[in-house]
């Protein structure tokens, strides 16, 4: 990477009793759209307010193209913020709202004039400044939030949920405007998000956050095809997760026992030992059956419904222990009948072994995503 | 349905009538008192005729005028108080942490729980015991004591009812906390604190056991002349000065009302502007 | 080992500290120190000449025991529950028109219930001596038209001071109960009479509680200057009747008994927080009896 515009080093937040962040190392490269996602209440918010100055980090470095800044005052920043509920200033008008912080910095006022003309027509505003914002819709709004913030040229922009107040195709409509205008603009966009589609629509990377622990960063392609924690196989997408212990070892081919009969699988470039307890993360896209036992698995499962939800079926098995499996296709023909027994593969890169020693039941972690966004922190 | 209908237009006129009773037993001292500042005779008994002699009276008595200039002033002087004291306040607690917060926190409450006599005589103590003469600064304070807890109250009202991300998007912009607190807060929390002012002030006008158990004999306000003139006995200057305080509240209130149904009126017909 | 930071910058710290700065030191000097210096003096010897003696005694507290202040104090709570109780009881079904009329007028009703007291309380009462007098209007009225022989004594007795006490308080009862009708989900209303409840049922079952809050505030914003209020007994109960308000008054005026004064003042401040107390665990807000 080249050299960092914002960086987090050792990064700690306590409140009172509270450990809100956990030794939190980012590392974020100039022009680089990073998403920070996570269920509410994991420490995304906190750390953006970290960055924008908000609040303070208990412990740890923040640098900003290279300077410490984790003692400064928000308005000594070179970040601006775009708010979860836009936080527009209600007894101004939209031009009055986006030329606040050129006011501020005493700029003259032609160079105010044109600069908040232009920046209106960047976010399709014209024709609006003299409109009050409570007059606006929430589209409007947001757009107003958006100019307000990046008509001082920070070389940041934080976003901390901005489109959770919106309709769902407002919502779509506005990440690819997002999207686009961090494309024109080249500024560093750092986006608070709980919603995973739109974290994997936008970002270059993606930081995953859980219970104030950086759990991985990386590309959206990485992160759902080679999850590293158990945490994120289950966070992203759906996942088969199966607990087993590392048996024996041949090629970088490891035999691993489950509960239910043993499996195979590999790593891309750890070391595993023989005892090592690991669990194997299928996609269900990538879960294989077939009526004869294949070589190395030994999972045998029932099928116990098939689930048919338009653009695919899910088959839902069972194992002999009770654990569900999900199964995706995207033709009836291509399914078991229900009640058949069958065998459970994978090809061997498409399991996923992940050395987690943490026990985190994913249903409950899901839950915990679709929870109220506003309860976050 | 229709034997529903007269049953419920039976209540409305009911409680309309009721209504009327009450605003008569409100108004009719009023009414009265206007009355008789304008009747010749001084028994205030029977009419004998119009006369504006009270009020002739009333204005040639220099030591009217001077009760009355203190009296504003010391309204004038705790409202200010008041409103700086409150309102930084209010504002300040609401986000501080602080040994001992919850102690002041409760004790901005007192002067409106505990009876007025109570604070009276506590402040009277408090002056009087270090050997403190009573003096329109002890006046002062004393209304501005009273008054404070309606101005907290009031700021505070409005404070709730603020996002606080908007003072956080100021300081983003790169206001400081002064710029912020001047150009974001203050025009959020203003109606509170006009309102807080307008009910502060109003009540400073009208105290009397406040403000005569810490004024000397030079500080005499308007009640306490009042309260010293009915306590001689009927006069009728007394109606005829309540009567123009009178006039002045409603026709204060009346600019007001005036000035709020424009307003209203603008705002509809830019609001219709903004469709078209 | 790692320092532990502090939460906030020096400058914020700064800034919480200078607006906090001015209603800590007023509300110290001015409301805590002034209710120590009460209690305190409360515990004081009296001396000879209206003087204070700093030495320690119960005996202003034994004082209030003996009959003559005893029947005082049984007075003034008899005044006092009987004005609480009838202008709630007159108030509350004004404060239900109010609420139930168009929003526009229930404004200008609400400006017109405060006006006279904004003008002035104190003269408004001196009215009431003309109305009620002997010699006075309504005698005068009732005497023309025949009905009385004898004019009535209305003035100068407990009767007086109770409808005085009306008049003063009325509005800042009507207040309250009227926001918090005016806040009463009508669809509630609706619902209960949907379900078969009648106007009475569903009036006490759903429409009282529900309104509770304002209703005590009310009793509360009555009983307090009630209590305290020495003006409308001075004035309209002719020295015949006279409440704490107006014992603590002579204290501090006439008799010159500061210590036995605080005493009272305790005694009364004490009783009023105690219902205070009541009403903030019953759920109320301290932040509604001042607006």
């Amino acid at each position: 990477m080249s050299k960092p515009i914002v960086s987090l080093v050792n990064v700690e937040k306590w409140y009172g009793e509270n450990h809100v962040v956990k030794n939190m190392n980012i590392n974020i490269a100039e022009g680089e759209f990073l998403t920070l996602l996570g269920p509410s209440g994991c420490g995304k918010t906190t750390t953006l307010r970290m960055i924008s100055g908000f609040e303070l980090p208990t412990s740890g470095v923040i640098k900003v193209e290279g300077e410490s800044v984790e003692k400064k005052e928000p308005y000594q920043r070179n970040v601006n913020t775009v708010f979860q509920n836009y936080a527009l200033f209600p007894n101004m008008n939209v031009y009055d709202n986006v030329a606040y912080g050129l006011k501020v910095k005493k700029v003259p006022k032609d160079e105010i004039h044109e600069r908040v003309t232009k920046m209106l027509k960047l976010v399709q505003l014209e024709g609006f400044e003299k409109r009050r914002v409570n007059q606006m819709s929430g589209g409007q709004k947001q757009r107003v939030a958006i100019a307000r913030a990046l008509i001082n040229s920070p070389k940041v922009l934080l976003l901390d949920e901005p489109l959770g107040a919106l309709d769902l195709k407002l919502r779509k409509q506005m990440q690819i405007e997002l999207k686009r205008l961090q494309k024109k603009l080249g500024i560093t966009f750092v986006y608070v998000t709980h919603d995973q589609e739109e974290a994997l629509t936008m970002s270059d990377r993606i930081a995953i956050i859980n219970q104030g622990i950086l759990e991985q960063i990386d590309t959206a392609y990485n992160i759902y095809e080679h999850p590293k924690t158990r945490f994120v196989a289950g966070f992203i997408g759906e996942s088969n997760i199966i607990d087993a212990v590392v048996i024996s070892e041949k090629d970088g081919c490891y035999t691993l026992g489950t509960e239910v009969g043993n499996v195979l699988g590999q790593t891309e470039n750890e070391k595993l030992a023989v005892g090592d307890s690991v669990a194997i993360s299928v996609r269900p896209e990538n879960m294989l059956f077939s009526q004869t036992p294949v070589e190395g698995f030994r999972l045998k499962a029932m099928v116990k419904e098939h689930i048919y939800v338009g653009n695919l079926i899910k088959m839902i098995l069972t194992l002999n222990d009770g654990t569900e499996i999900k199964i995706n296709r995207f033709r009836a023909e291509d399914l078991a009948r229900v009640g058949e027994m069958v065998y459970l593969y994978w090809e061997l890169e498409k399991g996923v072994i992940l050395k987690d020693k943490k026990i985190i039941d994913t249903d409950s972690a899901r839950d915990i995503q679709g929870g109220d966004p506003d309860e976050e922190e | 349905m229709e034997k529903k209908n007269r049953k419920k237009n039976a209540y409305v006129t009911l409680a309309r009538v009721y209504a009327i009773i009450l605003f008569v037993f409100i108004y009719a001292p009023v009414v009265l008192m206007i009355a008789f500042s304008f009747n010749d005779s001084r028994a205030n008994v029977v009419w004998s005729g119009f006369t504006l002699k009270y009020y002739a009276k009333l204005f040639h008595d220099s030591g009217i005028w001077k009760v009355f200039g203190i009296t504003v002033f010391v309204a004038v002087i705790s409202t200010i108080l008041g409103v700086f004291v409150g309102t930084t306040g209010a504002v300040g607690l609401t986000n501080a942490k602080f040994k001992g917060k919850k102690l002041i926190t409760n004790s901005i409450y007192f002067p409106i729980v505990i009876p007025e006599i109570v604070l009276a005589v506590s402040l009277l103590l408090t002056f009087k015991i270090p050997g403190i003469a009573m003096s329109l600064v002890t006046v002062i304070i004393g209304n501005t004591t009273l008054i404070l807890p309606y101005i907290y109250i009031t700021v505070k009202a409005r404070l709730v009812g603020m996002d606080p991300s908007v003072e956080e998007a100021s300081l983003d912009l790169g206001a400081d906390r002064v710029y912020t607190f001047l150009h974001i807060t203050l025009p959020a929390i203003m109606p509170g604190v006009v309102s807080g002012a307008f009910m502060g002030f109003s009540l400073v006008l009208d105290d009397l056991i406040v403000t005569s158990f810490l004024a000397n004999a030079e500080t005499t306000t308007l009640p306490m002349k009042v309260y010293s003139m009915i306590k001689k006995g009927i006069s009728p200057e007394i109606n005829a000065l309540t009567t123009i305080i009178f006039a002045v509240c409603a026709v204060g209130l009346l600019v007001y009302l005036l000035k709020w149904a424009l307003d209203v009126y603008k705002e509809k017909k830019a609001k219709a502007n903004a469709l078209l | 080992m790692k320092k532990s930071r502090k939460e906030t910058t020096f400058k914020a710290r700064l800034s919480s500290f200078l607006m906090c700065a001015p209603i800590t030191i007023w509300s110290v000097l001015f409301i805590l120190l002034p209710v120590a210096m009460l209690v305190v003096m409360s515990f004081m010897t009296k001396g000879p000449l209206g003087r204070v003696v700093y030495s320690f005694t119960l005996e202003n507290y034994t004082e209030i025991l003996k009959p003559v202040y005893a029947e005082v104090v049984k007075q003034s709570l008899v005044i006092a529950v009987w004005t609480t109780a009838l202008t709630v009881l007159l108030g509350y079904p004004l404060a239900a028109f109010i609420a139930n009329v168009k929003k526009k007028t229930s404004g200008v009703l609400t400006v017109l219930l405060m006006l006279p007291l904004w003008v002035s309380g104190l003269v408004i009462l001196y009215s009431f001596v003309v109305l009620l007098n002997t010699s006075g209007t309504i005698n005068t009225i009732l005497m023309n038209l025949h009905l009385i022989k004898e004019p009535l004594e209305l003035l100068y007795n407990n009767f007086a001071v109770v409808v005085g006490m009306i008049y003063m308080f009325l509005p800042f009862a009507v207040l309250p109960m009227y926001s918090s009708i005016e806040k009463l989900d009508k669809g509630l209303i609706e619902a209960s009479k949907d379900l078969g409840a009648g106007p009475v049922v569903t009036f006490f079952k759903v429409t009282l509680p529900l309104t509770s809050p304002g209703i005590f505030a009310a009793v509360i914003l009555t009983f307090i200057p009630c209590i305290g209020y020495y003006m409308v007994t001075d004035m309209l109960g002719g020295g015949t009747s006279m409440m704490v308000g107006n014992l603590i008054y002579r204290q501090f005026t006439i008799a010159r008994n500061w210590p036995f004064g605080a005493a009272l003042s305790v005694i009364l401040a004490v009783i009023i927080l105690l219902m205070v107390l009541i009403y903030t665990k019953l759920g109320g807000d301290l932040d509604d009896l001042g607006a």
